[in-house]
């Protein structure tokens, strides 16, 4: 159904720790993952799957390590995926950072790991907070408590413990908006759409009930309230917490929150937002000789806003050299290891414009290589506000005990993948 | 402190150092030594030899110690199968420790250790642990039923355990649930034919509650069990699409496209005149699309599954072409997939964007990109016709940059564009021969060539440039040379005056100085035919082309279907069916969908109705296996396996395949090959029986231009293991608007593979053309062999030994007794014995196919009534 074994190998294919689960695959057959991936790499031809006679491996990278899956039959290649993908995420806040080194300190745990996560190819508890409840770095200090199964892996509700107690209850929720843009050479915008996320940091005693009202369209056309803004979500995913089923039946976010920080819903908005930060730019190539870039800036949102930690990063031939750089506002810089220009600016108000001027010379031998036509990034940060207008309307807590908790709420739009492409 | 200290001693003596500290009465010692023991097994060494003193530890109150010398256990049990005896007792005691984890931990290890000889002690705690009060400890031992079952199948159903393990899908406990489908379905893909997922309506509605309160894990394995349940009607099939769509909107990719192959298959019960069918179809685009903002890794299966459902419901995703737009961090393995849904998305409204996209991505630095993108531009020239001219001019400047490779496939794909339109562009070729000597690429060579000789009246300079390539002519590829040579042999009908002594030469060279056949022997029939008749010559050379077909690379529409039911998995990444991948699948039944509810009759009209129109089928993808096969007939095949023909599960042939026994002896001839599709060759035929030798009659058909030369037939694996008994005799070559018929004998001994229809049959046929494939069926009766007939005792016997789950009844309508006696006799099938019961008339019939299975058949008639009721037993003989 899904792996039949898991390996960890480090950057030269060298394996730090595996568990076979299923025993139907030679645990040798690791041996050919390496060289299969150099082929594959010479060739240009990079693949997630990768087959040598029967076996197949489903593989990831992380930092300086490979995960990768083992698995002869018609395995369920997106569960592979995922699991991977989610033994990264408990290593890491098991060892704060997954990497060769703390696969090696912590191998006793590793292994317990593995063996906890999954069963016989069938992923099994993979909630990291749960897990932290049982299996335990310090394992030298086993109490008793600590060996008894917490009731939570096998409950309905298997990401939240009970009896958790905190002196002040409080919720804080984030609303974060990331812009996607695409802009074309000539400065038509080819895509642009919104991924926004809510984040919960939960402070709350007891196993309490939550119910989130959002300014979402669908629920108000549904209730037939039409006041103020909505906001149309085109498609909306859930943490493992929320009722689905009741939120598609009548649109209601309600759930029992996982302690701590989480995730608990994205969704997309696919309307054409006006790009936040314009970007226009002329950059002129004389072969042999120079490179001149003119970069200008626009702030497209209200004055009242202000983006923050804003940087332009404009790509620069590889063999460019002697940088001069003008700017009306902010600081340039160049970072020759990406051929990056990044011109930072800490704070950007709405409406505002701003110039950049760059110079960099080139040798007079060219380069023979091709380079790519890298698009000019942008990241930054707008506090205090939502693109789409996504408002938190109320967040109702109730818990048994009665205790009056209160929710915090915070918007933050910043750039997601917002790309201009340039005609160089 | 951590961990990594125990990697550093490496001195000599280690392993007795170990024994000794083992063997240590401090506790803490112990532990610390069998963790060193572990470290060493991470890295590789050896430390089976530490076997028993690591045993010695296993009881012990202190968990870390009892999971490290677990683990220790699975990884050495195997190697040491009478050592691994010493730790059945510690299992079986673990299994009832009061605290849970352990005794989760027990049995969830006990599993790992596949030693036969153990499995049968581990039974009694086994069936304890699946009991349990904990969940946790349940959950675990139903993992383990499949761990056992993968060891012992035998012994796991003698004890019981799989009915134990169907109860547990009514569990209290959702987690339990969950991994009780799941090995329930591991054990069901493993045996086929176990029926042990007998899904029903009430067990659907249990999955379907459990889904909701289980993990996102637990989430898949029961979606991917629904996926296997055929409704029986629209309604339930529209129930349980309601109760699988709130699953679109979880966090995890795996549940979302999980709950996709779900509804892509129910739909397919749905009228789609349905309200509820069009909101579905509405529901499915935003999932799709927001996992194209998952990882690189998932996105990439995401892409692959998409791709496959655009062409299954090209609605869907009509709308979104621009989600699909490359981005330039995407990893290449995206970017190609995105682009090839580019091209699928394309259509007239949408032209105009994707144009300009892939002109762009023309200009990127790489390679398989780019060249994959300028192709993509001229599958776009073809697919809509609007933008024809756009696509030619964006071409031409993609040709104006000359950089080599892009000049290439542009040359390469205009050649398609003059085919598809002729007499639209052809301006443009002053441009292309610009850029004649750049051409490295055998394919580019040869698609120039090929527009040379085509146009040889417009191009002045036409002799020279074909001389120009003639002079390396053996260095040249054989796609290159067969070009080279129709291309000159064009020119000379074209402008004789001049070109006499280029045609001469190339002549001599393709007859005289090669030892390729094919060219040899085209270069043998152009003399001939230039020698004695110029004007036919001219008629067959310059004939009108057929256009070719606009849609290309689609996948074959049973496979397609196949895939679908397959979403999520490897086989929907590699668009290969699992049986071309996994070992051991060969009975392995083809997953279909299902029919659509409202005309189950019309099924297969209604899969063609919606099926794209033409299919050119792309080599690389096409009937899995069948690509492997040597084209040439082997006599020295693998030896017969009739044991898999019978293990493939009599019930199926009961299933399906009667339906065809109906039609016993409609003699049907059936074009199997449309001349379109295969490059002129029509193939038609029919199966028949005579003398007890299976035979295939066909009629070959040449109706290209060009001369036929070198048959040649393979049959895929089928159900019946139906392989030609000899290379197909087609002596003389098939010249244009000449037929053949052909027959081919047929023997039994083939490799065996159930196909769905039982009497499917694959076929590839070979000439100097290419290779063509296609599917047709044979009447069972074919496989009745003559010694079907049962001895009267015999039959009695056997009839009341065949078990009920064997049987199958069906009436026959409108049927006239006398001619059907006499034509079942034909088709040996004997008429054992007859008796009167009740004013009815019974039949008592036998056969027996060619793998050895026999057929009992009771046939009741009763006087008066045209419909008949026929009884079949299966009864798979024992020798």
């Amino acid at each position: 159904m899904s792996a039949s074994a898991v390996f960890v190998l480090d950057l030269k294919g060298k394996v730090l720790i595996c568990r076979n689960y299923k025993g139907d695959v030679d645990m040798a057959e690791i041996d050919h993952f390496m060289s299969l991936l150099m082929q594959h790499e010479e060739e240009g031809l990079i693949c997630p799957v990768m087959s040598h006679g029967s076996v197949h491996f489903m593989w990831i990278k992380h930092s300086n390590l490979y995960l990768v899956a083992t698995t002869n039959k018609n395995s369920n290649a997106s569960l592979v995926y995922s699991f991977l993908y989610k033994l990264v995420e408990v290593f890491t806040e098991y060892f704060k950072e997954l990497e060769e080194e703390s696969i090696q300190d912590n191998f006793v745990v590793v292994y317990e790991l593995l063996d906890e996560l999954m069963d016989f190819g069938f992923p099994q508890t993979t909630d990291s907070k749960i897990l932290q409840e049982y299996i335990t770095q310090e394992g030298t200090k086993l109490e008793v408590a600590k060996s008894k199964v917490p009731t939570t892996v096998t409950n309905a509700v298997s990401w939240r413990s009970e009896g958790i107690k905190y002196k002040k209850n409080e919720v804080f929720i984030d609303v974060i908006e990331s812009i996607n843009v695409l802009v074309n050479a000539n400065g038509s915008v080819m895509s642009s759409d919104i991924v926004g996320s809510i984040k919960l940091k939960t402070m709350l005693s007891g196993m309490p009930e939550l119910r989130l009202g959002l300014n979402d369209r669908v629920l108000f056309a549904l209730t037939g309230r039409d006041k103020g803004k909505t906001v149309m979500m085109e498609d909306v995913k859930f943490h493992q917490c929320v009722r689905l089923s009741r939120f598609d039946s009548d649109r209601t976010i309600s759930f029992i929150p996982p302690d701590g920080e989480s995730e608990l819903m994205s969704y997309r908005i696919n309307t054409h937002v006006k790009p936040l930060i314009w970007i226009e730019s002329v950059i002129e190539k004389f072969s042999h000789s120079r490179v001149e870039i003119m970069v200008k800036a626009k702030g497209q949102f209200k004055k009242q806003s202000v983006a923050n930690n804003v940087e332009v990063r404009v790509p620069v031939p590889s063999d460019a050299d002697s940088p001069k750089f003008k700017t009306s506002t902010g600081h340039a810089k160049y970072v020759p290891e990406k051929n990056l220009v990044v011109w930072t600016i800490k704070s950007f108000p709405g409406g505002k414009e701003f110039l950049m001027r760059a110079h960099f010379g080139l040798p007079s031998v060219e380069n023979d290589e091709l380079e790519g036509k890298p698009p000019i990034t942008v990241k930054f940060e707008i506090p205090y506000f939502t693109v789409s207008g996504i408002q938190v309307r109320y967040m109702k807590i109730i818990e048994k005990s009665g205790y009056q908790a209160l929710p915090w709420v915070r918007y933050i739009t910043q750039s997601g993948d917002y790309q201009l492409r340039t005609n160089v | 402190m951590t961990d990594s200290k125990y990697f550093t001693t490496t001195k000599k003596g280690e392993i007795f150092e170990l024994k000794a500290e083992l063997n240590s009465d401090k506790k803490e010692k112990k532990k610390e030594a069998v963790k060193k023991v572990i470290a060493s097994m991470t890295v590789g060494k050896d430390v089976s030899a530490l076997f028993p003193d690591v045993v010695n530890c296993m009881q012990t109150d202190n968990l870390e110690l009892k999971k490290l010398v677990y683990l220790y256990l699975m990884n050495y049990a195997k190697s040491q199968p009478d050592m691994a005896i010493m730790a059945v007792n510690t299992f079986v005691k673990d299994c009832e420790d009061p605290n849970p984890l352990i005794r989760a931990l027990a049995v969830r290890t006990m599993g790992c250790i596949r030693v036969d000889k153990i499995t049968e002690y581990l039974c009694e705690p086994l069936r304890k642990c699946l009991k349990d009060e904990d969940p946790y400890v349940r959950k675990t031992a139903a993992v383990c039923v499949a761990k056992l079952h993968d060891i012992n199948a035998q012994l796991v159903e003698d004890q019981g355990f799989l009915d134990t393990l169907k109860d547990l899908i009514s569990d209290s406990n959702p987690m339990v649930v969950a991994n009780a489908v799941a090995a329930l379905s591991e054990i069901a893909e493993s045996h086929p034919n176990s029926n042990l997922l007998d899904l029903n309506p009430q067990t659907i509605n249990k999955l379907l509650t459990a889904l909701n309160e289980c993990t996102e894990w637990g989430q898949i394995f029961i979606l991917d069990c629904l996926a296997n349940y055929t409704p029986r009607d629209d309604r339930e099939s529209q129930s349980i699409c309601e109760r699988v769509t709130p699953r679109l909107s979880h966090a995890n990719s795996a549940v979302v496209l999980s709950a996709v192959k779900v509804l892509m298959k129910f739909m397919e019960m749905l009228p789609k005149d349905l309200d509820y069918y069009g909101t579905l179809l509405k529901k499915l685009a935003p999932p799709l699309v927001t996992l194209l903002s998952a990882e690189p890794e998932l996105q990439y299966v995401a892409l692959r599954n998409i791709n496959l459902i655009v062409q299954r419901r090209p609605e869907i995703l009509k709308h979104e072409m621009k989600v699909f737009f490359v981005k330039y961090n995407d990893p290449i393995y995206v970017k190609l997939e995105k682009l090839d849904i580019m091209i699928r998305l394309a259509s007239q409204a949408n032209i105009a964007q994707v144009l300009a996209e892939l002109k762009e991505y023309a200009t990127e630095v790489d390679v398989d990109f780019v060249r994959k993108a300028v192709r993509a531009i001229g599958r776009c020239a073809i697919k809509v016709e609007q933008s024809a001219e756009r696509c030619v001019s964006t071409l031409l400047d993609l040709i104006q940059t000359k950089v080599n490779y892009v000049v290439q496939e542009a040359i390469v794909v205009i050649k398609d564009i003059f085919r598809k339109y002729p007499n639209k562009y052809e301006s443009v070729i002053a441009t292309l021969c610009e850029n004649l000597d750049s051409l490295d690429e055998p394919e580019a060579r040869a698609a120039m060539i090929w527009i040379v000789g085509e146009y040889a009246e417009r191009i002045d300079n036409a002799d020279e440039l074909l001389e120009s390539f003639l002079e390396g002519f053996h260095d040249e590829s054989t796609q290159v040379q067969l070009q080279l040579l129709t291309a000159i042999v064009k020119l000379f009908l074209k402008k004789p005056t001049e070109t006499q002594e280029l045609v001469q030469q190339v002549l001599s060279l393709a007859t005289q100085d090669s030892d390729n056949p094919d060219l040899r022997d085209r270069g043998y029939i152009y003399w001939r035919l230039l020698s004695t008749d110029p004007v036919a010559a001219k008629e067959v050379v310059l004939a009108e082309k057929p256009l070719i077909s606009e849609e290309t690379d689609l996948i074959e529409p049973t496979l397609l279907e196949e895939l679908i039911c397959h979403i999520g998995t490897l086989a929907s990444v590699y668009h290969k069916p699992p049986s071309a991948f996994v070992e051991g699948s060969r009975g392995v039944q083809h997953k279909r969908l299902p029919a659509t509810a409202n005309s189950p009759d019309a099924s297969s009209a209604a899969a063609v109705a919606d099926a794209p129109p033409a299919v050119i089928p792309s080599q690389g993808d096409l009937l899995g296996d069948l690509l492997n096969l040597d084209l040439t007939p082997t006599t020295t095949g693998p030896t017969p396996a009739v044991s898999t023909g019978i293990q493939m599960g009599a019930m199926d042939l009961l299933g399906g395949g009667l339906d065809s026994l109906t039609m016993i002896d409609s003699v049907w001839v059936q074009v199997w090959v449309p001349a379109m599709k295969a490059k002129g060759l029509e193939i038609s035929g029919t199966f028949a029986r005579r003398a007890g030798v299976i035979q295939m009659e066909m009629t070959l058909s040449n109706k290209a231009m060009s001369v036929m030369t070198d048959f040649a037939i393979q049959f895929n694996r089928n159900s019946f293991g139906l392989a030609p008994a000899g290379p197909l005799q087609v002596l003389i070559p098939l010249s244009p608007n000449q037929s053949i018929e052909v027959t081919l004998p047929l023997n039994t001994v083939g490799p065996v593979m159930k196909m769905d229809p039982l009497s499917n049959l694959q076929v590839a046929v070979k000439n100097n053309i290419d290779v063509f494939y296609f599917s047709c069926q044979y009447p069972i009766s074919i496989l009745f062999v003559e010694d079907g007939k049962m001895e009267r005792q015999v039959f009695l016997a056997t009839w009341k030994d065949i078990p009920n789950e064997n049987e199958s009844q069906f009436q026959i309508k409108d049927c006239h007794l006398n001619a059907a006696s006499s034509k079942l006799q034909g088709s040996n099938i004997f008429t054992i014995a007859k008796r009167t019961v009740d004013g009815q008339d019974m039949l008592y019939q036998s056969m027996k196919l060619s793998n050895g299975i026999w057929v009992l058949a009771e046939l009741r008639v009763q006087a008066g009534n045209p419909n008949y009721t026929v009884t079949c037993l299966l009864w798979v003989q024992n020798t």
